[in-house]
């Protein structure tokens, strides 16, 4: 009897203590997960970016095939949980659509940076605004709220309405870096997924968001805008004549061994960047014909 | 069966059992019971504490003003930003919410227990437990499609608004209200409605003078209930409130609750950054309003006066 219920007392504290660790340990035992690049087992943990997921993971699908005695497992989580966990080693690759060097709490010295494609995005704005071409003067008037109506900007008698990005989203900070020149936009619906914004722009009159460029189909639910006269297309942002584009980026902690650089140097490879990557509405990162630095500095390649 | 014979029965069965099987019959039920109320307990502690670490950690390791925090109506993530107009958004869609639901709810309570007691109840209850298995999601997806549109075509504005959060909110709340309600108007006693219905009372007049004043505390309990569920509800109503930081200037303007930034911030954010902390901040107000609720409910049924 008395054993019984000292071993009672214990199974309950041994469970209390596991429930608190379990919850408190975020921080402290991130460390054992990580390390084995897999090369033995064979698996390995690619995470991050939201928007990534559907090419990394399809890249690892074709991959497993070709090779099936490896494990991938791609997760989502958002690039900020992507660069979190592969600097704390708990993902073998951290996908995320900015530079690392972009966040303060994460170690840009420690990782590598992988540009396995690169995504171009414009302004997306609903039919009846009446637009098609903004100058980029004029986008940063509509998107700082200093115009409010398109016949203003030579669109129809429409109120503007903005839909944003949530702040640290990759997508926001490319549009405001190389679409708005650093500019905040003013307040507006917030929403994180592109197919929502899509929805959200082609149901309300006078709506504009931005997009990437798979999101535009010919459907025209969507006006895509051009700026300065530049058409938003693969060609333009490979030749760095259209500003809004970004990286997607795949870091790892240090330089990729085993399994972890065949992934990669899989994904830099031909056969994907010249057909999964433009299937996937992404431009190859191999084709582009300018070069941009954690700064936002552009230079020919 | 009469007490008597009862412990007769009971006697009898634990006779035919030797007495050690017994002993460890007993020990064996009474470890799953207490490890099962140890587990709970201990899950409530530490989410409790490791919200507090984290949440706090706002105040105390990035040193923002807590008082900035509260009451600032800016938010970008860095150590400026101020959750005030999330708070009064959750508070407005909570309190507007019940107030569409409650009346609602409260009324097919009624209806259920003291109208139609037969087909009410064959009907409204398999109502309800429909209503309660709908995910929050499909109640987003039917509010993007259907209610914010008829908000912008026919009284105005984006649609997006607190106005269609209220609705979908208050839609997904109004079966907690209303069996809440029920349960508590069946536990009326009967001879307090017969002591109405014998001094000549209409059944409305019953309805309206007995049964619901003695019910009244169960249906703040019942209402303060469904607002606790609307405080912390997320995804639907992220789905039609807009997301506008910033404080609404009318019902059909747009607004953002504490729940919706964290959903919309969370993934964006690296784990200890300055932005990552104010959500888990976020998250600690939302688990003290929980208390709150929790100790309100409290308060009102000890007020319970049958």
């Amino acid at each position: 009897m008395k054993t019984f219920k000292v071993f009672g007392l214990l199974f309950t504290l041994v469970l209390m203590i596991g429930v608190l660790a379990a919850c408190g340990g975020s921080g402290e035992n991130n460390e054992q997960a990580g390390g084995d690049s897999g090369e033995s087992s064979g698996s390995i943990i690619v995470g991050g970016s939201s928007a990534m997921q559907p090419l990394i993971g399809a890249a690892a699908e074709q991959f497993m095939s070709e090779n099936p005695e490896v494990q991938i497992e791609v997760q989502g989580g958002g690039s900020g949980t992507g660069l979190s966990e592969v600097a704390s080693g708990n993902f073998d690759i951290g996908n995320a659509d900015y530079f690392a060097e972009s966040k303060d709490d994460i170690p840009a010295d420690e990782l590598v940076d992988h540009k396995v494609a690169v995504v171009g995005m414009t302004a997306a704005v609903h039919p009846e605004a009446g637009v098609d071409n903004l100058s980029k003067e004029d986008l940063k008037k509509v998107f700082t709220g200093e115009v409010k109506n398109w016949s203003e900007v030579g669109g129809n008698d429409q109120e503007i309405t903005l839909v944003n990005r949530p702040d640290g989203s990759g997508t926001r900070a490319t549009f405001n870096e190389f679409g708005l020149d650093g500019k905040t936009p003013a307040e507006g619906i917030t929403e994180d997924s592109s197919n929502r914004v899509k929805q959200i722009v082609a149901d309300t009159p006078g709506a504009i968001g931005y997009l990437a460029f798979s999101y535009f189909d010919d459907e025209g639910t969507v006006t895509p805008l051009s700026i300065d006269g530049v058409e938003p297309s693969d060609e333009n942002v490979q030749t760095g004549e259209f500003p809004i584009w970004a990286y997607q980026h795949s870091y790892t902690k240090g330089e990729p061994e085993g399994l972890t650089k065949e992934f990669l140097d899989y994904m830099m490879s031909e056969d994907i960047q010249n057909n999964l990557v433009p299937a996937q509405g992404y431009i190859p990162a191999t084709e582009m014909k300018v070069e941009r630095d954690a700064e936002g500095n552009e230079t020919d390649k | 069966m009469s007490k008597a014979q009862n412990n007769e029965a009971v006697t009898h069965r634990l006779l035919k059992k030797n007495r050690s099987s017994a002993k460890r019959n007993e020990r064996t039920g009474k470890i799953i019971v207490f490890t099962s109320a140890a587990i709970i307990i201990a899950a409530t502690i530490a989410i409790t504490l490791f919200l507090g670490y984290k949440g706090l950690k706002t105040f105390f390791v990035f040193d923002i003003d807590i008082w900035n925090f509260l009451t600032s109506t800016t938010w970008d993530g860095t150590s400026e930003s101020g959750a005030f107009s999330f708070i009064f958004g959750s508070f407005a869609v909570t309190f507007l919410a019940a107030l569409f639901a409650a009346p609602i709810g409260i009324g097919s309570a009624i209806f259920m227990t003291e109208i139609a007691k037969k087909w009410g109840q064959k009907v409204l209850q398999p109502v309800i437990e429909i209503l309660v298995g709908i995910p929050s999601v499909v109640y987003g997806l039917i509010g993007v499609t259907v209610i914010v549109p008829l908000i912008r075509n026919h009284i105005g504005g984006l649609g997006f608004s607190l106005l269609a959060g209220m609705i979908v909110v208050g839609v997904m709340i109004l079966p907690t209200i209303t069996s809440i309600s029920a349960d508590a108007i069946k536990a009326i006693p009967i001879d307090i409605k017969d002591a109405a219905y014998g001094l000549g009372a209409t059944r409305w007049q019953t309805i309206y003078k007995v049964i619901i004043p003695a019910a009244l505390p169960s249906l703040m309990t019942a209402i303060v209930f469904g607002m606790a569920r609307a405080f912390g509800e997320a995804l639907a109503i992220q789905m039609v409130i807009g997301n506008v930081k910033g404080l609404p200037d009318s019902i059909t303007d747009q607004a953002a609750t504490l729940t919706s930034i964290i959903t919309l911030d969370m993934p964006h954010t690296t784990y200890g950054s300055v932005h990552n902390s104010l959500l888990w901040s976020l998250g600690l107000i939302l688990l003290v309003m929980s208390y709150v609720f929790i100790i309100i409910i409290r308060v009102v049924s000890s007020r319970r006066k049958i």
